[in-house]
């Protein structure tokens, strides 16, 4: 006897559905995948832990808080129902996190400073260096044996000079000559009230004792004597001293004044600079330099011109090359197309920057097989005519490009309905027609995303250009270390590492100049791209 | 149904977590551990050709003197790099091997500090000393010198030439593909020519009185230079300097016989051994009036300029790197003559070895300032420029020099 309204009826069988929800759900996963979820779970805790400890001993406020985040949002990720979406795509936002957007913030950084050679640490450092290359050893002077002593935590050196005078001193109070001192084969080793230190005592504080100064005479300009290994003293004179008031620096042979005046280094008044300075941020500096001074500039748009030039003709040529054969071996009537199939896609098996060193040997001009078996010997500058060169690189990156663009124009090919040809011919239309009309949209609307991203392969195609000709040949003539084949990737290598003044600087802004221009590419091609589906 | 991929995320998100957390523990991490009390320890960098030797010194480093030796093993090529850009952030090394003219670059960083010899300085070949000093400073604790001389194939040459003309006929008596090789390559090899270069009384930079090199010299574009250049385009015009032939080609091509002269360091020489050939090393013949100079290149030991171990390191460099016995294992492994005079009277005994030292004895150190920079970028360009006749080599030579200047100027 139903004495139950249809509302009550309703709401129990809701909570009836979702109990059995519940039950599935559980069933469905099993003890197993839990235990592991939590224990994985609890490793990632356990690291996240560890780095958070070693942090804040550390200090380092912000990589704590980025620890502290990401583990928070994955315990929540994890352990709360549902949010099935985030579940899939915290991970990979974590990688971008790290991998793409650190890696681009901070290349940002570098690229307002004049991070590079003479300007690679602080200004703490730069003075550190400074004073410590600025000690001199007095021209013949004698090597003095030497005992570290130690009285009530503070050191002195016992210093015995070769004509046997013993004396003491320290930090603070010069030498003064000591009588009384204990001897051991005509070298003071110990006196009254101190106690002397051994090698092994000598080594736990041997931050202070080498930084000791131990000052000869009242007069500083007589030098101080310094040990490099706590058993000999020396005495040194600095040519250069740090007035930490005025933050200048000075040399005290010429008397010139070096103060800091805001270009990360020491500079005097006639625009000296001493080296090291340190680096310290310079706004737009790197970008204006890249845009307006001509020994730069110059180069930069050539070599702007030839990475699109080359990109392009990259890409357009393995594609070209890549449908035609696509076509040709899609056809019915052509035999032995698996084994034609396999041969083509050989050089796709090959890694790219050693197909590249087999190329620069094959192309060399007097010992390569090109010119020896194919032309007869004929001694043509493959690598080192500055055209021939630009048209090697683009022939062998379209024998290391044609077998991807050759797959993934087989592969739509095949995608494409009978049908539609079939239809087209019975309505009277050549085959050309037919490919034209009909193949080649269906083909481009699958391709075009594969060709956006070869572009931008090819724009940053390191690899072969380096492997091939290292951006070769130079033209004496130019200022910059810039060859005809350099792309701007190469570019950006030769300024950040080849050669003998790094400039890290310049070279970020160079990334993130490329970095905008591939953008920009991208999502250009990529509406163009919106177009083409269209037509469907 | 939400469980059952879970594993695999956090498995994701963990190693993602681990990334951040070394990240952590890499900004500065390393600090500490050498500030902790009566265990000192001393981070070596070293190749993999020097680790192997320098592990037994390490060793018995390590039982006389308590200090404990950490060696790392590390691309030579890559060194001087990751010296300079890991040395300001406090995770260098203590010490590190390297070759002298690095020297100018870690000074310019300040990643380097001076070391005090004392008088142990004159136990040393003087080159060595120079070549480690810059600017008054003595900065490393040189343990091998090398320089190239005259490899010769005994068979096919069997007296050493007496002149450049000598050796060219020389040569080409012998019948063989090349009269003689150097290694060159597309953008030249200055480094090989400028021994040739220097009989003609062009030095690139001029010397102060305590014969380091004084950057505001530049004698590169002088009148010998030019007769140089003029000599490089007659060479280039005959064929006998093509810049084909690179490092491994000039070796491959010497070692199966195509030539009885290789102008080559100590590096080549076990390969041409193990082929078979029966060897001389002569000093390289002069095709100017003076004689014919190479570079000598001098390899040490640095200490960082951020090290806290600085008595430790100085009494290994200076009392364990810088004795006979550890000397003489070095030159073992690298074939290379020993900067301790007494080693290298040693190693003389070896006949190769001895003829090397003596061209070295003539020889020039490579300037280790960092001007030389600015010359590399230009010299060889242009240098492969003359040689392969784009342009009258005077005009080529002066423009470099001018740029040269005008690049040192800039910095």
């Amino acid at each position: 006897m139903s004495t139950q309204t249809p509302q009550t009826r309703s709401a129990r069988e809701l909570r009836q559905r979702r109990r059995a929800r519940q039950i599935a759900e559980h069933a469905s996963g099993g003890i197993l995948p839990i235990i592991i979820k939590i224990a994985l779970i609890a490793v990632v805790d356990a690291i996240s832990l560890f780095a958070l400890f070693v942090a804040m001993t550390h200090g380092q406020w912000i990589v704590f808080a980025v620890v502290l985040v990401i583990a928070a949002v994955v315990n929540l990720v994890y352990f709360k129902r549902g949010w099935l979406p985030a579940k899939y795509l915290t991970p990979g936002l974590i990688f971008l996190l790290i991998f793409q957007v650190f890696v681009i913030g901070y290349t940002g950084y570098i690229a307002f400073t004049n991070y590079g050679t003479g300007h690679n640490s602080t200004k703490e450092d730069a003075v550190m260096a400074l004073v410590q290359s600025a000690q001199e050893r007095v021209p013949d002077s004698p090597a003095y044996d030497l005992t570290v002593l130690e009285q009530l935590g503070n050191y002195s050196f016992l210093v015995t000079a070769p004509d046997g005078t013993v004396s003491v001193g320290d930090d603070s109070t010069p030498l003064s000559t000591v009588s009384g001192a204990e001897m051991s084969g005509g070298v003071a080793v110990g006196l009254t009230g101190y106690t002397s230190l051994d090698f092994a005592d000598v080594l736990e504080h041997q931050k202070e004792i080498a930084a000791m100064t131990v000052q000869i005479s009242d007069d500083p300009n007589d030098g101080a004597l310094r040990t490099p290994d706590g058993s000999k003293a020396y005495l040194y004179i600095s040519t250069l001293e740090y007035d930490e008031a005025a933050g200048t620096m000075t040399d005290t042979k010429t008397g010139t004044v070096y103060s800091d005046t805001g270009v990360g280094a020491f500079t005097s008044e006639s625009g000296e600079q001493l080296m090291p300075g340190w680096s310290i941020n310079v706004g737009l500096e790197n970008f204006t330099k890249a845009f307006t001074e001509q020994s730069i500039r110059g180069p930069l748009l050539s070599v702007t011109i030839w990475t699109f030039v080359f990109a392009l003709l990259s890409v357009l040529t393995t594609f070209a090359l890549g449908l035609f054969l696509a076509i040709v071996f899609n056809d019915m009537r052509m035999k032995g197309r698996k084994l034609y199939r396999v041969v083509m896609i050989l050089p796709y098996a090959f890694p790219g920057f050693l197909g590249a060193l087999v190329w620069a040997g094959l192309l060399n001009r007097d010992f390569g097989f090109v010119n020896d078996v194919l032309f007869g010997g004929a001694a043509i500058p493959w690598l080192t005519n500055e055209w021939l060169a630009k048209f090697s690189i683009v022939w062998v990156n379209l024998w290391l490009g044609f077998p991807y663009m050759f797959l993934v124009c087989t592969g739509a090919l095949q995608s494409i309905p009978d049908e539609l040809t079939e239809a087209a011919t019975v309505d009277g239309a050549k085959p050309f027609a037919v490919f034209r009309l009909i193949k080649l949209p269906l083909l481009l609307v699958s391709i075009a995303p594969l060709l956006i991203s070869a572009f931008a392969f090819n724009f940053n195609n390191f690899n072969l250009i380096y492997m091939l000709t290292q951006g070769g040949p130079r033209d004496a003539g130019a200022g910059i270390n810039v060859g005809a084949t350099d792309i701007l990737i190469s570019m950006v290598y030769k300024v950040a590492f080849d050669g003998a003044t790094s400039d890290y600087g310049l070279a970020s802004a160079f990334s993130l100049i490329i970095f905008v221009v591939v953008s920009l590419v991208a999502i250009i091609s990529f509406k163009q791209t919106k177009s083409l589906e269209d037509l469907n | 149904m939400t469980v059952k991929k879970n594993p695999i995320l956090a498995l994701g998100a963990m190693t993602a977590v681990a990334a951040l957390a070394l990240t952590g523990c890499s900004s500065g991490g390393s600090d500490d551990a050498s500030e902790k009390e009566g265990s000192t320890t001393l981070t070596v960098w070293v190749d993999a050709d020097r680790a192997p030797v320098l592990k037994d010194v390490a060793a018995a480093f390590e039982d006389e003197s308590g200090i404990n030796v950490k060696l790392v093993q590390k691309d030579f090529g890559k060194i001087q790099e990751q010296f300079v850009q890991q040395v300001p952030t406090g995770k260098g090394p203590d010490i590190t091997i390297g070759a002298h003219d690095w020297l100018g670059d870690f000074v310019t960083n300040g990643v380097v500090q001076p070391i005090e010899l004392g008088d142990t300085a004159s136990d040393f070949q003087d080159v060595a000393i120079t070549a480690m000093s810059y600017d008054g400073q003595t900065y490393g604790v040189p343990y091998s010198i090398e320089n190239i001389a005259l490899l010769r194939n005994t068979e096919l040459a069997p007296e050493a030439p007496t002149s450049y003309d000598d050796m060219v006929q020389m040569g080409t008596d012998a019948g063989t593909e090349f009269p003689f090789l150097v290694q060159v390559g597309e953008e030249s090899d200055p480094y090989h020519l400028y021994p040739f270069q220097t009989s003609f009384g062009a030095p690139v930079f001029g010397t102060n009185e305590d014969g380091s090199y004084n950057s505001d010299d530049l004698q590169i574009g002088n009148d010998g230079g030019i007769e140089f250049a003029n000599w490089l385009a007659e060479q280039g015009a005959a064929g006998l300097l093509p810049t084909t032939v690179d490092g491994d080609i000039a070796k491959e091509k010497f070692v199966s016989g195509d030539s009885p002269f290789l102008i080559t360091g100590p590096w080549n020489v076990s390969a041409a051994e193990e082929a078979g050939i029966d060897l001389a090393v002569d000093p390289i013949p002069a095709p100017g009036s003076e004689a014919a100079q190479p570079f000598v290149g001098v390899q040490g030991f640095y200490i960082s300029a951020k090290s806290k171990n600085v008595l430790a390191a100085t009494e290994l460099l200076t009392n364990y790197i810088g004795t006979k016995d550890v000397q003489l294992e070095l030159y073992k492994v690298g074939n290379r003559a020993p900067a301790l005079t007494a080693a290298f009277e040693e190693a003389s005994a070896d006949p190769i070895t001895a003829a090397f030292g003596e061209v070295g004895a003539n020889g020039v150190p490579m300037p280790n300032i960092p001007e030389m920079g600015a010359v590399w970028q230009y010299w060889g360009v242009t240098e492969a420029d003359i040689i392969n006749g784009k342009g009258d080599p005077a005009e080529l030579w002066t423009a470099m020099a001018d740029e040269i200047q005008s690049a040192i100027d800039g910095e």
